[in-house]
């Protein structure tokens, strides 16, 4: 187990970065300093054995297979990390004039041309920080647009029960109320319940297609028909879009407003919990509200950042992109092209239906329909039989070396697990992860109670999840203390 | 590109399935279907790809000039240990750490960035971060919304423009009223005009150093704001300059949040960079997004995991403190590498080379004929310089004799016109100065010359 860094070191180890400058006291009156910097010194090799013991106790992409469904957990191409370590985009100032900074301007503007027609927009801010800062930011758009329209006492929100938690939260942030649609045996949106709630209030229908189950909305058409008709606005959630490069565009399905995630579909690595860039498109009716600045073409061909948007929303952070994001996913989709992209996504779609095909006589998937580029299973069966639960099965693939699937969501689907192998998985990968789901089926009909043991073998075993949350209430246990 | 497939196991895969082609595998509805070119660029072979990437880079002339430039981003030195550890595969390719067992690596770093946050602040408690300084001010603001259930919000016109312009555009949605108080001829925030709207709000907001690299005096905006129990939040834009200077906590502040980019990260155009913020103890309910506690695991070893999601959009949904889900778990983790490898010792050090360096800007700028500093409070590395012609005009001057001399602050205060922000780092070169200098001198006789 490392000890923590303020476990470590000794006053005055480590490297001489600067020449000595003396004391602060020499620049600035006493009144204005710190009393006491109470931060440990380390040797560098103290840094180097720490950071690197740490790396041992993760599991990531490059080192086991992640088939956390929602989150696309693909191959993270190495060219997009060479990319974006270039000195002309990691040393330009976010103030540098555009004439010096032609090369990102121009960057930007491919990308959000590019991202435009792959999904059917007008126009997309590559502002937003991540996939939930997209959110707010479409619903502060669609906030404006009803406001400016006179039509400001609309306030209802719906999101199907299959959504992300993000939605609801997005939609509250600006005041939405949320209602919730339920979903049909067949799991898709209850059209029906769906259209008895649209009425004058309704604001905003947030969906994501396929949906949190790995299915597609087969009556997306009627949805957005039936949401306009009452005057609403619909949103698109593109969590899922690995499914859907190439194939098919949110645009053509009448969606207004959409957020992606450029480190889920386009290959930014998720850096343990970001960052990751989440630029929202919009059609023609929402673009003028977009975040501002945008970057544009002039008619000599160079490009610039343009602040001259009279009803944008404003900015939404406090530079222009997350730039080296951008980059990467820039980079991704050059050397994939149309083509690649689509053939991406039916590989996605591929390699899910394979893990289903190869589980789902030991595991129920309650869908009878191929699915997309994720889907569901449940161990509801299993839970009856040997009250092994879905928890112990996901921690049982931790020893054999493959993250747990994303579990217990979405709550339609009991004792659930949701499987996204995405396409950068070979064959073998998917066959060694239905193989050890199989043993570990069989181990819980075998010896059940072995089952809540798991896992064995790595870092950590179970933790105490209640202790640490009741000490938390109380700001206890959330920072090291001195002794 | 980067999938593994051959068209023999794509035969074999299809026929397991039962599907007859990926084609009818993956197509949505008919009539969804794409039908015609979208017009993208062919792809590029890998290398062509590299080069081309390598050519806009190249481009951007901007990123190779001498640079004064600070405004809230600041070009520092990065040690060669920081990235080399933390791109490490096993953090840069890992997900949010949901599974403790198998994520104990950022579970910990994690910890260690709440904790070097509490101890630079002075505050109790910390979150795995924020999306940058200008989204952190907006959760500091709900945080106070939902301690005191106000909404009206006293902000400086000396916090970062961006910053300000980002809160009006969540307040328009939210419905916060928003009411600045204007800065002095001192470059701070005049808080007896503050005073009369103190009465009813929610937070007082200040940025230390703000916008003019003033040092704020932040017990007296604190002072302010709990005469009427309302929110103290202090804003840091640098977060270097908490390796000198006073905490914010110090200060009297309840909530300390800013921007964390000078801790090992790159300008790179604006992001990503880390947002920070952490508060005192009775706050820590209403602290938005991830947070991790120790505890012990079933053998009981120490561990780490992600607690109190009670608070949180995956779970609360629509009653969440926040919708953040995603943040900036690696520039976390980049910045927590930063400050084990300097550590206490070099963090002053280089805080206070900065402090030098501004001093030794400001000498050298202000012998010019014409050249003052525009406010006389105390700096830390970047300061308001006085121009006897409009800033812009000089600054596009430089531009063409390839220094980046600052920012014109008409940007974002049309009535300061004559006011240029100017900014000093470790890597400031004393030849770098010397070029400024000479330059900034002989365009200004160039331009008063021609008037």
């Amino acid at each position: 187990m490392p000890s923590l860094l303020f476990e470590q070191g000794a006053p005055g180890r480590g490297n001489t970065f600067v020449a000595n400058p003396g004391a602060p006291s020499r620049y600035l009156d006493a009144s204005l300093l710190r009393s006491e910097l109470p931060l440990p010194d380390h040797a560098e090799i103290e840094v180097a054995r720490h950071f690197t013991e740490l790396s041992h106790r993760n599991f990531s992409v490059d080192t086991n297979f992640y088939p956390l469904g929602s989150c696309t957990m693909k191959y993270n191409p190495k060219l997009n990390e060479a990319v974006a370590a270039f000195p002309g985009f990691t040393d330009l100032h976010p103030f540098a004039p555009d004439a010096g900074a032609q090369g990102a301007l121009h960057l930007l503007w491919d990308m959000e041309r590019s991202l435009s027609a792959l999904f059917g927009m007008t126009e997309f801010s590559l502002m937003p920080a991540a996939g939930a800062h997209g959110e707010i930011t479409a619903m502060l758009m669609a906030k404006k647009y009803f406001t400016q329209t006179g039509q400001g006492a609309r306030n209802l929100c719906l999101v199907p029960d299959t959504a992300h938690g993000t939605n609801p939260a997005s939609a509250a942030m600006v005041g939405y109320r949320v209602v919730s649609i339920p979903s049909t045996s067949r799991g898709r949106t209850d059209v029906a319940a769906l259209k008895s709630k649209l009425d004058g209030a309704t604001a905003v229908c947030m969906m994501t297609n396929p949906n949190t189950l790995g299915l597609f909305e087969d009556d997306i058409i009627d949805i957005t028909k039936a949401v306009h008709a009452a005057g609403g606005l619909m949103y698109y959630d593109g969590a899922n879009a690995n499914a859907i490069v190439g194939l098919v565009r949110p645009g053509d399905m009448g969606f207004d407003l959409l957020h992606l995630n450029l480190h889920k579909t386009f290959s930014v690595p998720h850096g343990g919990g970001g960052p990751g860039s989440g630029p929202v498109g919009a059609n023609a009716k929402l673009a003028k509200y977009l975040p501002k600045p945008i970057v544009i073409r002039n008619g000599d061909g160079s490009f610039a950042l343009n602040w001259e948007r009279a009803s944008s929303i404003g900015p939404v952070r406090g530079f222009w992109s997350h730039f080296l994001a951008v980059v990467r996913a820039y980079a991704y989709i050059i050397v994939h092209g149309e083509e690649g992209l689509r053939r991406n996504s039916q590989l996605a779609v591929l390699n899910a239906n394979y893990v289903r095909a190869k589980i789902k006589d030991v595991l129920t998937v309650p869908y009878d329909d191929f699915c997309r580029h994720e889907f569901v299973c449940s161990a509801e069966t299993l839970k009856k039989e040997t009250g092994v639960r879905a928890l112990d099965l996901a921690k049982g693939l931790l020893d054999a070396g493959i993250h747990a699937p994303t579990m217990y969501w979405p709550h339609v689907v009991p004792e659930c697990l949701m499987i996204e192998p995405t396409e950068t998985e070979t064959r073998e990968t998917l066959d060694n992860f239905s193989a050890t789901i199989h043993a570990l089926v069989k181990q819980a009909h075998d010896d059940p109670t072995s089952m809540a043991e798991l896992p064995l073998h790595t870092p950590v075993r179970r933790v105490d999840e209640a202790h640490v949350g009741r000490q938390a209430n109380k700001g206890i246990g959330l920072r090291w203390q001195p002794k | 590109m980067y999938t593994p497939h051959t068209d023999d196991e794509i035969r074999a895969m299809l026929a397991e399935i039962g599907a007859p082609s990926l084609e009818v595998l993956s197509s949505p509805p008919r009539g969804l279907e794409i039908k015609e070119s979208l017009g993208l660029p062919p792809a590029l072979p890998e290398a062509e790809a590299y080069a081309h990437l390598k050519a806009l880079a190249d481009k951007n002339d901007a990123a190779r000039k001498i640079s004064f430039l600070g405004a809230g981003a600041y070009r520092h030195y990065q040690p060669p240990a920081v990235p080399w550890f933390a791109m490490r595969s096993e953090f840069l390719t890992a997900y949010t750490p949901y599974q403790a067992e198998a994520s104990q690596g950022s579970l910990q770093a994690i910890f260690e960035w709440q904790t070097y946050v509490c101890l630079l602040t002075g505050m109790d408690v910390s979150n795995a971060s924020l999306y940058d300084g200008a989204t952190a001010l907006v959760e500091g603001v709900i945080m106070a919304m939902h301690a005191n259930g106000r909404k009206r919000v006293l902000v400086s016109q000396a916090v970062h423009p961006m910053y300000r312009a980002v809160l009006a555009t969540y307040a328009a949605g939210m419905g916060l009223e928003v009411i600045e108080m204007p800065y002095n001829a001192a470059g701070v925030t005049d808080l007896s005009r503050g005073a009369d709207h103190a009465r009813g709000a929610s937070c007082v907001v200040v940025q230390s150093p703000n916008f003019f690299g003033c040092i704020e005096d932040v017990a007296a905006s604190s002072k302010l704001a709990h005469d009427d129990d309302a929110v103290s939040i202090s804003v840091t834009a640098e977060a270097l300059s908490l390796g000198v200077l006073k905490t914010p906590r110090e200060s009297g502040a309840d909530i300390a949040l800013g921007e964390a980019q000078s801790f090992g990260l790159p300008v790179g155009y604006g992001g990503p960079y880390v947002g920070f913020i952490a508060s005192t103890k009775e706050h820590v309910r209403r602290l938005p997004g991830r947070l991790v506690g120790e505890t012990t695991d079933v053998d009981g070893r120490r561990a780490f995991v992600l607690t109190l999601q009670g608070r949180e959009q995956h779970i609360r949904r629509e009653l969440a403190t926040s919708n953040i889900c995603t943040n900036q778990a690696l520039c976390a983790l980049i910045a927590t590498v930063y400050l084990a490898t300097v550590g206490a010792t070099g963090l002053r050090s280089i805080a206070t080379t900065n402090l030098r360096r501004a001093r030794e800007l400001s000498d050298a700028l202000t012998s010019i004929t014409g050249f003052s500093r525009a406010f006389a409070t105390p700096v830390f590395n970047e300061f308001c310089l006085r121009t006897p012609v409009p800033a812009e005009q000089l600054v596009k001057a430089l531009e063409r004799r390839g220094i980046l001399a600052g920012l014109p602050l008409s940007r974002f205060y049309p009535e300061l016109t004559h006011h240029l922000l100017i900014c000093a780092t470790e890597l400031t070169t004393s030849d770098d100065i010397r070029h400024l200098n000479s330059a900034l001198a002989e365009e200004t006789s160039r331009a008063v010359a021609v008037v």
